[in-house]
């Protein structure tokens, strides 16, 4: 998928997306996940289509996907790594794997390295505190988090 | 006389037939069930600190400031979520209590600024009071951390400090001083209608956000001011309060702009005009307001205001500012000589509908008694006189049947010619209301007007009518429910004369008038005016609103008939949330009618030719009045452009702006002798006067406006007029002028006056208004407090009266020279000619009229979006920009008449309505072309009025 698509042919899509899910009983959040599924992202101009479609009006479908910090504005790196920032993982040394990732791949919080391969991501609670410290690496859960795991794991996505 | 502080209950009132009773600190209460806690508390006066909390809105639960206990059960509810239960037992303040209170409050001042001495909401912030009232000594929190307060924090910049927004004209948004109690939200969604505003983000990260994180002027935000009055601190601030400082007192009065007629408090500081608040005791607004109300008062204090008489003998002259001695002598020698030379009937005069009721009954009598003629006529011919005729000729009176709470009763709605979240916004927003909690709507207007869809409303059906052919849209509904047998026999039987129907129901059964036949000349879809008529019909309450999409046409009164026949055959008239509802333009035009503003009515629309009324005024007056209808607008321009009309006293109109075929209007003004204008401003007109007499604003004096559910309110004076004397006044001191004995001291004279004349108002006068806040008419001995919803029992003319209503085609027809419909209309911003709206901050929404286009004509002639072109019709041309858009059909062009530069009324012919010769502005066939700019018209207008706009310098100041 191209990243230059112009203006209209993003309202084309999401306008069919809209017209798929609109008869859902609350059709905005499964139409916001469609559309970041699509592009990775809420392309611009993307609300707008929606809040037109839904006839709600442009504050209120900010006011929804800005609640949620999965909706991203911008494109993401190729693969997405999240790490657990939540009291568990913290008790467990997560702060130290934290700043490694940090360390390892030059790059702070919700940023892409410039290779556009690694977007790194906080996130608060993956529910296995039971295994902290833990991360997601593109939607799969990584328990037991150490040094060497984290090395290997940012190589594998590099690579 | 004190700062009017009205009660925050906290939550709405509910109504239920069921009362509830508990007792709160001790107190025993007894409310509806349903009622908050809360708002309980309230009214056995016990105040529970609260934020979020206010009653125009839903209760929130957010701030938890409000928390009380309840025995026998655990925690500490919210009062203000909570619902009352029979024998409740409540404690509002109790030690668990205050320290969570406390505590809650040490949180929120961690995260707002600590310049209370220098804030604008200093004396008005309702986040200093609750620190009073838990009695926070201390915050223990500091601003290093997280805040959105400073702009720097450690070594770089505050990432979540956000700088002010001062985009709107009228007031500011302080991200730094917010709480995020939402209260801004939701009054835009649940009282405005709008949805502009929102929170975004979440946690400690949330902010109010204007549409997408715009700013206040780009986003949605219509600028009502709901937020404004909602914010329970400085964070959505007024910029008058930023500039003067808080009011000292205030004093309730009505708006003159549109015909919905809200109540606002003028809250003063001295005699300056800090701020207009929408009064919430006030009946037609309840609490709400919208942009020219609340806010376009400047006009008031505006550097153009004339504020001393001037005359000139030519005008081609410059001005000549006089004493008001010299002026009214003026006039009077003048309006003599000419009566002398050319006869009693060769002078006339306009009543104001933007002037009180006290003034416009005084215009008239003056006319009558003085001028010793009928020729008083007043802008409601241009506007709603159709309406007029038409609902006195079907019901009796000539008045829309409801008031504007009987919206919350209603189930289908239809809109015709009609655009209110323009025209009439604080009706739209109590519509949207009800729509939102279910009401369907039909519109029928040849454009897609924002109700057809806007957030969270969307009409069941829009019939995009060609302009012109209202009378047969409405004839098709009719056919469809008489075909179907969707009529209301029961009531047709009762209140109506049943012969008169059967032949109606005959005319409209004809096939001719079915949906398929109308379609090709309507250009709406037979279905979906079939769809229309069974959901009209079968909906439940039915209720009709119309504007001047319905009267401004050749069939104008045709069509009122017609909707009253369709309320008539659907049994909707005569009870709550049904009936005709007029939209009347302006703030007093109902009251000009009323008060025999017409050449052929005496006040209470009897007419002229009939004794028994005459001798009434007669006896009083101590004059014989002429028992022939006087002259209407179109006819004394007419007769002066003949010769044999010379001498005109005009307030507060400005004809040559507002009236069709302009042209026309400046010859027959120019042909005249004694042209004098009593206005605000030099208007248009004035370029053609040769007296002028400045005129007061509504903050300046005493009086009453009636509005469009028939509601007299009072106007009270807030300043001292800064031309010297209240309208009334001046009109007085010219008939004195002219010899009559008059000695009115206070306007409550002259109401008391009409009371005793006018059989509609008998009962009316200022102690009752006093009383009763306001009264709807009729208000006399049968209703001593007024009729809120009319025909109640029966329709006032005994039997309602079914009307064939035959579709004839205007004359006005396109043609290959003039292939475009031209319709008119107006802006939310703007209001009527502009020439109290265009000196106002209001430009900021729109500087200049425009005309909307459909892309597909747009495309043919080669105009792009913002291109100059050229709109001529059959009558004149002019220049303005285009503005592409589907919201218009291919065929039709759309345009407003705010802008004297402008001058749609060039364009507008002189085709009118049979009955009432109000104006065809709805329908002029129209070509429009490319072009450089203004036309030589504009260009040579221009300087015409420039010419005519010279004042000599004041003598006094001369060195």
């Amino acid at each position: 998928m191209s990243l230059s698509q112009t203006v209209e042919e993003i309202s084309t899509r999401v306008t069919a997306i809209c017209d798929d899910l609109a008869g859902l009983e609350g059709p905005l959040l499964p139409i916001l996940h469609e559309v970041q599924e699509t592009w990775g992202f809420i392309p611009e101009g993307a609300l707008q289509t929606i809040a037109k479609k839904l006839n709600l009006s442009r504050a209120e479908v900010h006011g929804v996907a800005s609640f949620y910090h999965d909706f991203r504005h911008n494109a993401p790196g190729r693969h997405v790594i999240k790490i657990c920032r939540a009291e568990a993982c913290q008790a467990m040394g997560g702060d130290a794997i934290a700043n490694q990732a940090q360390r390892k791949l030059g790059i702070g919080w919700s940023e892409t390295t410039p290779d556009q391969s690694v977007t790194l991501e906080p996130v608060y609670c993956l529910g296995l505190c039971a295994c902290a410290p833990a991360a997601m690496v593109d939607g799969k859960l990584v328990a037991r988090l150490d040094n060497d795991r984290l090395d290997r794991m940012i190589k594998e996505v590099r690579s | 006389m004190p700062l009017i502080t009205e009660i925050d209950y906290g939550t709405p009132a509910v109504s239920s037939d069921k009362t509830v009773t508990l007792k709160v600190d001790g107190f025993e209460v007894s409310v509806p069930e349903g009622t908050s806690i809360m708002r309980a508390s309230m009214e056995a006066g016990i105040q529970i600190p609260k934020l979020c909390a206010t009653d125009m809105v839903d209760a929130f639960g957010s701030c938890r400031l409000c928390l009380v206990e309840i025995e026998g059960r655990n925690g500490t509810p919210s009062s203000c979520t909570t619902p009352v239960a029979d024998g409740m037992v409540v404690h509002t303040q109790t030690g668990r209590l205050k320290d969570i209170r406390r505590g809650v409050m040490e949180l929120y001042i961690s995260d707002h600024p600590l310049d209370c001495l220098t804030c604008a909401a200093n004396g008005d912030c309702e986040l200093q009071d609750m620190a009073g009232a838990v009695g926070l000594r201390d915050v223990r929190y500091g601003y290093d951390g997280g805040n959105h307060v400073k702009t720097r924090q450690g070594d770089g910049d505050n990432i979540r400090y956000m700088p002010k927004d001062e985009s709107n004209p009228y007031f500011t948004y302080d991200p730094s001083k917010c709480i995020v109690c939402s209260r801004c939200v939701r009054a835009c969604e649940e009282v405005q209608g709008t949805f502009a505003l929102t929170i975004e983000g979440r946690g400690f990260d949330s902010r109010v956000s204007p549409g997408m994180h715009e700013n206040f002027l780009d986003s949605e935000c219509v600028s009502c001011g709901a937020c404004v009055q909602a914010c329970p601190t400085a964070t959505l601030q007024e910029k008058s309060v930023i500039n003067i400082g808080q009011p000292e007192h205030s004093v309730v009065t009505t708006c003159a702009y549109c015909g919905v007629g809200c109540s606002f408090k003028a809250e003063m500081r001295g005699e300056e005009l800090v701020r207009m608040v929408p009064f919430k005791d006030g009946k037609a607004n309840r609490g709400h307001s919208c942009v020219k109300g609340r806010f376009a008062y400047g006009y008031a204090s505006h550097k153009d205001r004339i504020l001393n008489p001037m005359i000139r003998d030519n005008t081609s002259d410059p001005w000549r500012e006089v004493s008001w001695e010299e002026a009214l002598t003026y006039v009077s020698t003048k309006f003599r000589d000419i009566q002398a030379r050319h006869g009693k009937g060769a002078i006339g005069g306009i009543t104001s509908s933007r002037c009180t009721n006290e003034e416009t009954f005084l215009v008239q009598k003056l006319i009558r008694a003085g001028f010793g003629n009928n020729n008083v006529d007043t802008c409601a011919r241009v506007c709603h006189s159709p309406t007029g005729y038409g609902l006195k000729t079907t019901f009796g009176t000539s008045a829309g049947t409801q008031d504007f709470d009987s919206v919350e009763h209603t189930d289908v709605v239809i809109l015709i010619g009609a655009n209110p979240t323009d025209g009439h916004p604080v009706f739209a927003s109590r519509l949207k209301k009800r729509l939102r909690a279910g009401a369907k709507l039909i519109v029928i207007d040849p454009r897609r007007i924002d109700l057809v869809r806007t957030p969270h409303i969307e009409a069941s059906a829009h019939l995009p009518l060609r302009p012109g052919t209202n009378v047969a849209v409405l004839t098709a509904l009719a056919h469809v429910i008489v075909t179907e047998s969707l009529y209301d026999e029961a009531f047709i039987r009762e209140r109506c004369d049943w012969s008169e129907f059967e032949d109606w129901a005959t005319f409209v059964a004809d096939p001719a008038h079915s949906p398929e036949s109308i379609e090709i000349l309507s250009g709406v879809p037979a279905d979906t005016l079939r769809k229309a008529a069974r959901l009209f019909a079968t909906g439940g309450n039915g209720a009709i609103y119309y504007g001047l999409g319905v009267t401004e046409h050749s069939q104008g009164s045709t069509t009122v008939m017609a909707i009253a026949n369709l309320a008539m055959a659907t049994g909707n008239i005569g009870r709550p949330g049904v009936g005709v509802n007029p939209l009347r333009g302006q703030n007093n035009v109902q009251g000009a009618c009323d008060m025999g503003s017409f050449p052929h009515e005496l006040p209470g629309y009897r007419h002229i030719s009939d004794d028994a009324t005459r001798d009434i005024f007669e006896k009083l007056w101590g004059v014989k009045l002429n028992d022939e209808p006087g002259l209407r607008i179109p006819n004394m321009l007419d007769a002066a452009v003949e010769g044999t009309f010379r001498g005109i006293y005009i307030q507060g109109e400005d004809i040559l702006q507002s009236d069709p075929d302009t042209k026309h209007v400046a010859a027959g003004l120019a042909a005249m002798e004694c042209v004098v204008v009593h206005d605000l401003f030099l208007n248009e007109t004035a370029n053609h006067a040769h007296v002028f007499l400045p005129g007061s604003t509504f903050l300046e004096k005493d009086g009453t406006f009636t509005n469009a559910e028939r509601r007299i309110n009072r106007v009270r004076r807030v300043m001292t007029p800064k031309n010297g004397y209240a309208d009334w006044e001046v009109t007085q001191n010219l008939a004195r002028a002219m010899g009559l004995d008059w000695q009115y001291s206070h306007p409550s004279q002259i109401m008391d006056e009409i009371a005793a004349t006018t059989p509609s108002f008998a009962g009316v006068n200022y102690d009752l208004l006093e009383r009763e806040g306001s009264v709807q008419w009729p208000c006399n001995d049968k209703a001593p407090t007024g009729t809120p919803v009319m025909h109640l029992g029966g329709f006032v003319r005994g039997k309602g009266h079914f009307v064939v209503t035959e579709y004839v085609a205007t004359d006005e027809k396109t043609g290959p020279r003039f292939p475009l419909l031209l319709t008119t209309g107006r802006i939310l911003s703007q209001y009527n000619v502009g020439a109290q709206t265009r000196r106002t901050e209001n430009v900021a929404w729109h500087p200049e009229d425009l005309l909307e286009i459909h892309p597909h004509d747009a495309e043919q002639r080669g105009i792009k979006d913002g291109d100059w072109i050229k709109l001529a019709s059959r009558s004149g041309d002019t220049s303005l920009r285009a503005l592409i858009t589907d919201r218009v059909a291919p065929g039709v062009v759309y345009t407003t008449f705010h802008h004297p530069g402008t001058q749609a009324n060039v364009i507008t012919t002189d085709f009118s309505d049979w009955a009432t010769n109000c104006p065809e502005y709805k329908v002029t066939a129209v070509q429009v072309s490319s072009s450089n700019g203004p036309t030589d018209w504009q260009i040579e207008y221009d300087e015409q009025a420039r010419q005519s706009r010279r004042i000599l310098p004041h003598p006094d100041a001369a060195e």
